[in-house]
């Protein structure tokens, strides 16, 4: 892994450090500098993909998933809290929901030993799903009415009013969890199957937080979140923004360098060992499958901590807006583009896609007009009422075409790893 | 000839030449690139200098579907049967190629391998190792090739087996099909051949008939300890 | 007893018509994975593909199936099969094939398909907008609803035309298929490259040949899903991602590989949903006298609440897949 920059990095550093001065002329300095804080948070997320794709191949086609995850755990933590919720008879309904569910866990443990005392192992079985489903029942039959009461009194749990910073590293541990439930499943499995339970997962994760109204508010949404550091209303909007560009640089400096520390450790050794030539590190004795989780689980962390101060930035939490499109293909083609594996080069692709991606939203409707006005000139085109929102499908098949493009033009990215050869 | 896989060279300059009608065994130590030889021959693997003639015809590098029409076939060491097929199945697929009635052909084929008669419906999965190397060989022999390539056909086979596979390729070769066939149980397959073969390392290091080799004492030291 | 036939419509003829479409999609998706080793993330925009393939034939000629007796839409699916089948073909010229003969990893390959699912859905919303559309332009949809002569049922069984013409549909797909594959000499062919795709070639199978047969009959059917889900509910240009994890889900747990798995799989999915999402109190509640009086009936008792349909397939996915990766008629892991 060299990190001398050499010519063609400087280069292409250089070209985007003009293209930023660029938008910061064209479209003014607070749209630039949000601009590119969104572009810092999809610098961490993308950093922890690329480490799951590129030392270990896994294939994450949900980190839609992982990112809302982490943004709710943001909300939870840091959301001031609801009294309405605590004085009404909200969190004693949860407390019974919350007894119930117990009760069945510990009666499904128990039941998995039962077959110590004589009961047949078909019996056991029988039994034990037949306790998870009276679990699964009685939960649901509990959580509605207590959903419904909590809807009803409060709008929503709330929050804990706990520091932010608390709340993005419970995002990166929530989302580490869900990388270890699902690793443990499908690692052991074809790559294939990662990428499908993955996409399975971000859908049922999103819909949940779109629907569990009495936890996450879904789709009235939670606003205004709480920032780390000074909000706009209070410096101004170049300030306030410009301090949480300083202090997601900080983060990503931080990240960065224990990343490449860990790189350079015996256990980086050996997940590069496992990457350049897995066969001969798993005749070496190295539990290739367990790294691989590690990786798994550290790249899941990461994208949790980014979605949190994504979302925290944006100041609002709203379940609907998680799209595959914009927070699972986008940082593939990020991750691709500037070379996976490779935290420089995840870094450049990062801050490069985004830019391309927020410009792309005004370049587009500017085509799209100029072609509408000549389709009615020349053509005495009328064009479709909807041909605004359309057009912005045109976003969507680009990214397309970008990822196909790279893969078969530059299917190592812009900046590659350098594997080195012995 | 020079082949290998990949970027990396394995054969480093192979010679070989094998009579019609004739047996023809490949020996020698793991790694000298027996099984490579084979492959090269069969257009699986790149060749990158030399040249493969069958009968007088360039075949270098010619797709494996293309050497079936002219007449080889080729019997892979591992994964030599389509095991979710059945043994009739696996025989039809080995005369994909033909487009004329080849019921003489499977009569005569059920006839030579009578077990695989017995069982000519079950996938060829459920075989014993014995029976599925049978159906590997049949399969082989339903284009009737001129020249049949086997790589190991012993492996893993008990001794009474390998009596029988033995035995099987000198019934074809008295059809008039040319053997070539990578062996590591030389000793026993010297004693039908032709023509040995032994390689070390990428290179040829001896080449006499099958007999000779056998009472070559250098050879008997160094390759034919099983 | 008019619970029952609740219940018949609800889950039992549903389950059924959801499992056709879905066995449609399995099969394409199960047959990319056998032979050309990788999950095709685009299949369900080559549904989305071929339905507006349909959609447009049908509105050039809207009364092409009055004539006939059957709505247009289905009139037109066998030549919508037919595009979908070369455009399916095309896919592979244009974006597969390079990589394929370049000898990357499968992932890649999820990778490459996932961007062209992007680029077909781009395509489809910017031409066809994201509002929904019926196919009964010039006519109306059929609904058949049959009084039981059984004394004491009031309610009637409810089935639609579409779900007619696709119980059809799919018995003819599978028998065709079935014959197919297990007397035709390309069947096997097929089955063969499936089973060990080098011993394939080198017994003289034609591997392109297979490719290019394999990509023809995934579009074909993904086609006919496609249709036949769109005349029973209405084209949605966004449909191809909800049909995307159950019929994956589908594949799986049928044994990747095997079309029969497919099917199973596919119908295994489709009542699982339905029966998930049932409002099971209904049925329960004529039972309330003979219950003891403490159990109180909810009103609402669904194992899954519809809006969490999406989980049922994904449930299902990850139990297969911890018990039994090879799925149901063991195919591979791969």
């Amino acid at each position: 892994m060299t990190t001398r920059l050499d010519r063609r990095q400087f280069i292409l550093f250089a070209s985007l450090l003009l293209l930023i001065v660029l938008v910061f002329a064209g479209m003014g300095s607070a749209y630039a500098v949000r601009m590119l804080v969104e572009a810092s948070c999809f610098a961490v997320i993308a950093l922890g993909l690329t480490i799951q794709w590129g030392y270990a191949g896994l294939f994450n086609a949900g980190v839609m998933g992982f990112i809302a995850l982490g943004g709710y755990m943001a909300v939870l933590f840091s959301y001031p809290v609801n009294a309405a919720f605590w004085n009404s008879q909200g969190p004693a309904a949860l407390l019974g929901v919350a007894g119930r569910l117990l009760l069945g866990i510990v009666s499904i443990v128990l039941l998995r030993q039962v077959h110590r005392i004589g009961v047949g192992r078909h019996w056991r079985n029988v039994l034990l799903t037949l306790a998870v489903i009276a679990t699964y029942l009685t939960f649901l039959t509990a959580i509605n009415p207590a959903a419904d009461l909590i809807e009803g009194q409060a709008g929503f749990i709330g929050g804990l009013g706990l520091p932010v910073g608390l709340g993005w590293l419970m995002g990166g541990l929530a989302a580490a969890a869900v990388g270890y439930w699902i690793g443990r499943i499908c690692l052991g499995l074809r790559s294939d199957y990662l990428a499908i339970a993955t996409l399975g997962i971000a859908e049922i994760i999103k819909a949940f937080l779109k629907n569990a109204d009495w936890l996450t508010h879904g789709t009235l949404t939670v606003s205004p979140l709480p920032w780390p550091v000074p909000t706009p209303g209070e410096i101004g909007f170049v300030g306030a923004r410009s301090a949480f560009l300083a202090l997601m640089v900080v983060l990503i400096a931080v990240i960065y360098m224990l990343l490449q520390r860990a790189y350079q450790s015996p256990w980086g050794r050996i997940i590069r060992a496992i990457r350049d030539n897995e066969t001969a590190a798993a005749a070496m004795g190295k539990d290739v499958n367990r790294r691989r989780l590690q990786i798994f689980v550290l790249g899941s962390l990461l994208m949790g901590i980014g979605g949190a101060a994504l979302v925290s930035f944006s100041r609002i939490f709203d379940p609907s807006g998680f799209i595959p499109l914009h927070h699972t293909f986008l940082l593939w083609v990020m991750v691709i583009l500037g070379g996976a594996g490779n935290n420089l080069g995840t870094l450049f692709g990062a801050v490069l896609v985004y830019i391309i991606w927020v410009m792309s939203e005004p370049a587009t409707l500017l085509v799209f007009d100029f072609i509408r006005e000549t389709g009615s000139q020349w053509f005495d085109w009328v064009a479709p009422a909807d041909l605004d929102s359309r057009a912005l499908q045109m976003r969507v098949f680009i990214i397309g075409l970008t990822i196909t493009l790279v893969l078969r033009f530059a299917p190592k990215g812009v900046i590659p790893e350098e594997v080195v050869r012995h | 000839m020079h082949a290998g896989y990949g970027g990396t060279l394995i054969l480093k300059g192979v010679d070989l030449q094998l009579q019609q009608g004739q047996i023809g065994v490949i020996a020698g130590p793991n790694g000298a690139g027996k099984s490579t030889l084979l492959k090269s021959i069969f257009g699986l693997l790149t060749v990158h200098s030399g040249s493969i003639q069958l009968a007088g015809e360039l075949i270098t590098n010619v797709e494996p579907n293309v050497l079936v029409k002219r007449g080889m076939a080729f019997v892979p060491q591992e994964k030599n049967v389509f095991e979710s097929l059945s043994v009739e199945e696996n025989l039809q697929m080995g005369a994909y190629l033909r487009r004329d009635n080849y019921n003489h052909l499977l009569e005569k084929i059920y006839a030579d391998f009578p077990p695989l008669a017995i069982k000519r419906k079950q996938p060829a999965g459920e075989l014993s190792g014995g029976q599925r190397q049978m159906v590997a060989i049949a399969r082989a022999l339903m284009m009737e090739p001129r020249l049949i390539l086997l790589d190991e056909p012993t492996a893993g086979l008990s001794p009474l087996f390998m009596e029988e596979i033995f035995a099987q390729i000198l019934g074809i070769n008295a059809d008039g099909v040319s053997v070539l066939m990578v062996e590591q149980n030389a000793r026993q397959a010297l004693t039908i051949a032709d023509q040995g073969f032994i390689l070390t390392a990428g290179k040829n290091r001896y080449t006499d008939s099958g007999q000779h080799l056998l009472q070559n004492p250098e050879v008997a030291k160094s390759f034919l300890g099983g | 007893m008019n619970e029952l036939v609740f219940f018949a419509n609800k889950v039992v003829i549903s389950g059924f018509a959801i499992g056709s479409v879905y066995a449609m999609g399995a099969i394409g998706v199960t047959l990319v994975f056998a032979i050309l080793r990788f999950a095709h993330f685009a299949h369900g925009d080559l549904m989305t593909v071929g339905a507006f393939f349909a959609y447009a034939l049908t509105v050039l000629f809207p009364t092409a199936g009055a004539s006939l007796g059957l709505p247009t839409g289905f009139v037109m699916l066998p030549l919508a099969m037919a595009m979908t089948a070369l455009f399916a073909m095309a896919l592979d010229r244009l974006f597969y094939r390079k990589l394929r003969a370049n000898g990357v990893k499968p992932v890649v390959m999820v990778m490459a398909s996932i961007g062209v699912a992007l680029m077909l859905q781009g395509l489809v919303r910017l031409f066809a907008g994201t509002a929904s559309r019926s196919f009964f332009i010039a006519e109306h949809k059929e609904i058949f609803r049959i009084a039981l002569p059984i004394e004491g049922i009031t309610r009637k069984l409810v089935i639609t035309e579409p779900q007619i013409l696709l119980v059809v549909f799919s018995v003819l797909v599978v028998t065709v298929l079935h014959f197919f594959l297990t007397r035709s000499r390309f069947g096997k062919a097929m089955r063969a490259m499936s089973d060990n795709a080098d011993l394939a070639r080198v017994s003289g199978i034609n591997t392109q040949t297979v490719v290019m047969m394999t990509w023809v009959i995934s579009g074909a059917l993904a086609a006919a899903a496609g249709v036949l889900l769109s005349l029973d509910v209405s084209l949605k240009p966004d449909m191809s991602f909800n049909l995307l994890l159950p019929i994956f889900a589908a594949a799986i747990v049928g044994g990747v590989g095997s079309p029969f798995g497919a099917i199973a799989g596919a119908y295994m999915v489709g009542f699982a949903e339905t029966l998930a999402v049932f409002n099971w109190s209904v049925l329960l509640r004529p039972l309330a006298g003979w219950l003891p009086a403490w159990i109180e009936i909810p009103v609402k008792l669904a194992f899954v609440p519809t809006e969490y349909k999406l989980t049922v397939p994904f449930f299902i996915l990850v139990v297969v897949l911890i018990w039994r990766p090879t799925g149901m008629f063991r195919g591979k892991v791969l």
